[in-house]
């Protein structure tokens, strides 16, 4: 029972890995977006 | 292609509930180590991922530092070709199949070899000029995401298992540290680093960096390690129904990387779209108004 523990652990410890990642990737694009739209005001 | 990558997210995200139904129910369970096995589901395709990112990486970079002049260019790829030729002709020969470590498949190896000219060719063809660079600086950044999955994974299953979380001094774990560090050094210089050299200089680190990836996976045939033989390649033994569900597993990580590096990709793009569009507008206005710093708040 206890080895269960350890399983669910690594599997949710995978999932918040690539989580936390995709979620840096989706406000790095947002911080590029609205940079990108500074650039073409100041144009 | 924004449709394309709707399409293929569907797709990968299908595969992975697949995967994980058939890591978690259809595959039996281990007669020694019981249901905590299942963690090879996780750890065994994000280390071949990782190792596979790092591999594009490797040949990125080569042919990043050869781009620079045709004749170089002309010398690395005879290399390249003389490299697959002998090494896959070579791994048949008698002699050097004595000195191949006992378990594993001369075929494996030759396998592998053969792929450096393939994947050499094909980066060559689909990422001409910068995008070699950000080809490479996109599979190092996942390859690091991936790694660091093996590097948690890993003690969570050692700990019942062996009854530590870590062995100190083990070559197989101590390596993939190194690797997982020599990578964060590679990202930590292209962020920090402002210098024209940048991209050679990080290019460089990544050829010598990727000379480890040898090192982590031949370490179990070479040192005495705790860490358990490989399932592909001989030396392990698995059960059919095992290696089953773990390639399909594998096949779903590798989706969801691709889907991963195709998102990173286009972010490093867009960043240097606006990095081109600063540089233009300072010097637009280099007469009279004072330059915009270039932004790096992507990486």
């Amino acid at each position: 029972m206890n080895a269960i523990k350890f399983l669910f652990a690594a599997y949710i410890a995978t999932w918040v890995i690539h989580g936390a990642y995709l979620a840096s990737l989706v406000r790095r694009f947002g911080r590029l977006r609205r940079e990108l739209k500074e650039v073409g005001k100041g144009k | 292609m924004k449709k394309t990558f709707t399409i293929l997210s569907v797709i990968t995200a299908v595969l992975l509930v697949y995967a994980l139904y058939q890591a978690l129910v259809v595959a039996p369970t281990d007669a020694q180590q019981g249901d905590v096995y299942r963690i090879i589901y996780y750890h065994v395709p994000s280390a071949w991922t990782a190792f596979l990112l790092f591999f594009i990486n490797f040949i990125a970079s080569i042919q990043y530092l050869v781009s620079g002049k045709a004749s170089t260019k002309t010398a690395a790829k005879w290399i390249v070709i003389a490299t697959g030729v002998v090494g896959v002709i070579a791994c048949f020969l008698p002699a050097v199949q004595r000195s191949i470590p006992a378990g594993m498949r001369p075929s494996a190896v030759a396998t592998t070899v053969l792929l450096i000219p393939i994947f050499y060719f094909l980066i060559g063809k689909f990422f001409p000029g910068q995008n070699l660079d950000v080809l490479a600086v996109t599979t190092a950044e996942v390859g690091v995401v991936f790694c660091t999955i093996v590097l948690v994974t890993g003690p969570i299953w050692a700990r019942p298992v062996w009854g530590i979380w870590w062995a100190p001094g083990d070559i197989r774990l101590t390596s993939t540290l190194v690797l997982w560090l020599i990578y964060v050094s590679y990202l930590v210089l292209r962020r920090f680093s402002n210098s024209a050299q940048t991209q050679m200089l990080a290019a460089a680190l990544a050829v010598f960096g990727a000379l480890d990836v040898p090192l982590v996976y031949f370490s179990i045939w070479f040192f005495r390690t705790q860490h358990p033989q490989p399932v592909i390649g001989g030396g392990g033994s698995m059960d059919p129904r095992m290696l089953h569900v773990l390639l399909i597993s594998w096949m779903a990580f590798l989706c969801f990387a691709f889907l991963v590096c195709w998102s990173r990709f286009r972010l490093e793009l867009l960043q240097r779209e606006i990095e081109e569009a600063h540089a233009m507008e300072s010097l637009a206005g280099a007469g009279g108004g004072a330059s915009l710093p270039i932004s790096r708040s992507s990486r």
